[in-house]
């Protein structure tokens, strides 16, 4: 019998992915706990399986046991649809993702344009969930979070038009492939196409925090102020689902700062490149990210909104102006 | 209403009972919610010194449909008692309550003839599992009461009790 090669492919890749995302998504909670707890000078779980390793797994089966509520009164075909539409394009997005030059599942020419366009969904998912759940705080934590997105979405693709510009190109494996031979070929030092690319790279990633709304712009689960924001109304797994999601997102949002900035899969002394690499410089700005929410406060919402429209969005066009005008004169 | 009037399930399989219960102990999630000074020791529990993290339940949700366990810490007067009972009729089944210090067990120091303010205990309002006695009681029996709560749900205790000489 023949198998046509590119079906198995398919689903390696369909498998690989899913695997991947919800992997992550589980044991990154046990990171952030265990991390938290460092940070705080506790242990963190440690009796649950060694080191706490099976705490997410526990984690797990109780969350998937628990009575799913859908209480009187909500929609109940958008309050079931929203964690489903966090999820999902979080795992798609991982589809157009190199980890390296032949781990890819999908090597598209827009493959920038795709992960940014299912990236926008995620925003659209937490809305609905808590318009459908119709409690008061949640509609509250949605308002904020379409702001805060909005707000932020624009100094992000500002900044990446910026290094679309200097690539010329929008397929992800390519970007990579310009900046390999050793760190100072990378986008966050390419000083040549514009002396304020390490701020670029500052602007990306301070987006991609309030994007996947992390602390200190963690508006839409604000727990002093609006109970547990978008998830107020969602028990079990649909809480569940949503939080998977988050760290899903989370993981998308660092492999395209590595890729854009970071040189991908390529090693910082221009040896040995590989998939290593990429996962090493993954990791490490996810590591950043529970990092910064364990040490600092939140900000306050006009905060948050003022350090976009007066200080990022400026900041990201004059660095687009600066990059054009290099461009051309260079 | 409470854990105890589930009805058991017409098939029983009892390997698959043992892991959910496996996985729901070892993950009790207390809501953060505090009545009185109780409560002060309750956040003591869970920050470094005797840290609740490791036994997974130091993730406190604001929100009563992701809690696991109630802990009732601090005195229950008439006029909270209707939010304290609408607190536990939002949590998802299945569902714990531990009674932390005198007042949450039978009104404490607050009961006396004639007294008008106090629910004298939270037993009165929804039933209570797991009883922690002391006035406030420490880090340590809040612990000790998490355990207990999980050799409730599984049948068996995580270390051997200790023999007060």
């Amino acid at each position: 019998m023949h198998v046509d090669p590119e079906i198995l492919r398919l689903v390696a890749f369909l498998v690989g992915v899913i695997a991947f995302a919800a992997l992550n998504a589980a044991y990154l909670v046990w990171l952030e706990r265990k991390e938290a707890a460092h940070i705080q000078r506790r242990i963190g779980p440690k009796e649950v399986g060694p080191f706490g390793l099976l705490q997410p797994l526990v984690d797990g089966i109780k969350l998937m046991t628990k009575q799913l509520i859908v209480p009187a009164g909500v929609d109940p075909v958008l309050f079931k649809i929203a964690p489903i539409l966090v999820m999902v394009p979080a795992i798609m997005s991982f589809v157009a993702i190199p980890f390296s030059d032949t781990l890819v599942a999908r090597n598209l020419d827009l493959g920038l344009l795709v992960i940014f366009a299912f990236a926008s969904v995620n925003v659209l998912g937490l809305l609905l969930g808590a318009w459908g759940s119709r409690n008061k705080y949640a509609v509250i934590s949605a308002a904020r979070v379409v702001s805060q997105n909005v707000a932020y979405e624009i100094p992000m693709l500002v900044t990446v038009v910026t290094l679309v510009m200097i690539s010329g190109t929008m397929n992800l494996s390519e970007i990579v492939g310009l900046q390999m031979g050793g760190f100072w070929h990378w986008n966050i030092l390419n000083l040549a196409a514009s002396p304020l690319m390490p701020v670029a790279f500052l602007i990306f990633f301070v987006c991609m925090l309030a994007e996947t709304n992390r602390a200190p712009f963690d508006m839409a689960e604000a727990e002093s102020e609006l109970v547990a924001g978008a998830f107020t109304e969602y028990s079990g797994m649909g809480f569940g689902v949503f939080f998977m999601g988050e760290y899903a997102n989370i993981v998308i949002g660092a492999s395209v700062a590595t890729i854009l900035f970071l040189g991908g899969w390529d090693c910082p002394f221009g040896l040995f490149p590989g998939v290593h690499w990429f996962l090493i410089k993954m990791y490490f700005l996810i590591f950043t990210v529970i990092w910064i929410r364990w040490t600092f406060p939140r900000t306050t919402f006009y905060g948050l909104l003022n350090l976009s429209w007066k200080i990022l969005i400026p900041i990201s066009f004059v660095n687009l102006i600066l990059t054009s005008a290099m461009l051309k004169v260079f | 209403m409470g854990t105890q009037n589930i009805q058991p399930a017409i098939v029983q399989f009892a390997q698959l009972d043992k892991l959910l219960a496996l996985g729901r102990a070892n993950s009790l999630w207390p809501m953060t919610f505090g009545l009185a000074c109780c409560a002060i020791e309750m956040m003591a529990t869970g920050a470094s010194r005797f840290d609740l993290a490791r036994f997974g339940a130091e993730v406190f949700r604001p929100s009563p449909r992701q809690c696991d366990v109630m802990i009732v810490a601090g005195t229950i007067s008439k006029k909270m008692a209707p939010a304290v009972e609408t607190l536990y009729d939002q949590m998802p089944e299945p569902k714990w309550v531990i009674a932390m210090g005198n007042c949450a067990i039978s009104g404490g120091p607050f009961v006396f003839e004639g007294q008008y303010g106090i629910v004298e205990g939270a037993d009165k309002l929804f039933p209570v599992d797991v009883f922690i006695p002391g006035c406030p009681p420490r880090p340590e029996a809040l612990i000790e009461g998490i355990l207990e709560l999980e050799e409730k749900v599984t049948g068996s205790r995580r270390w051997p009790r200790v023999e007060v000489g």
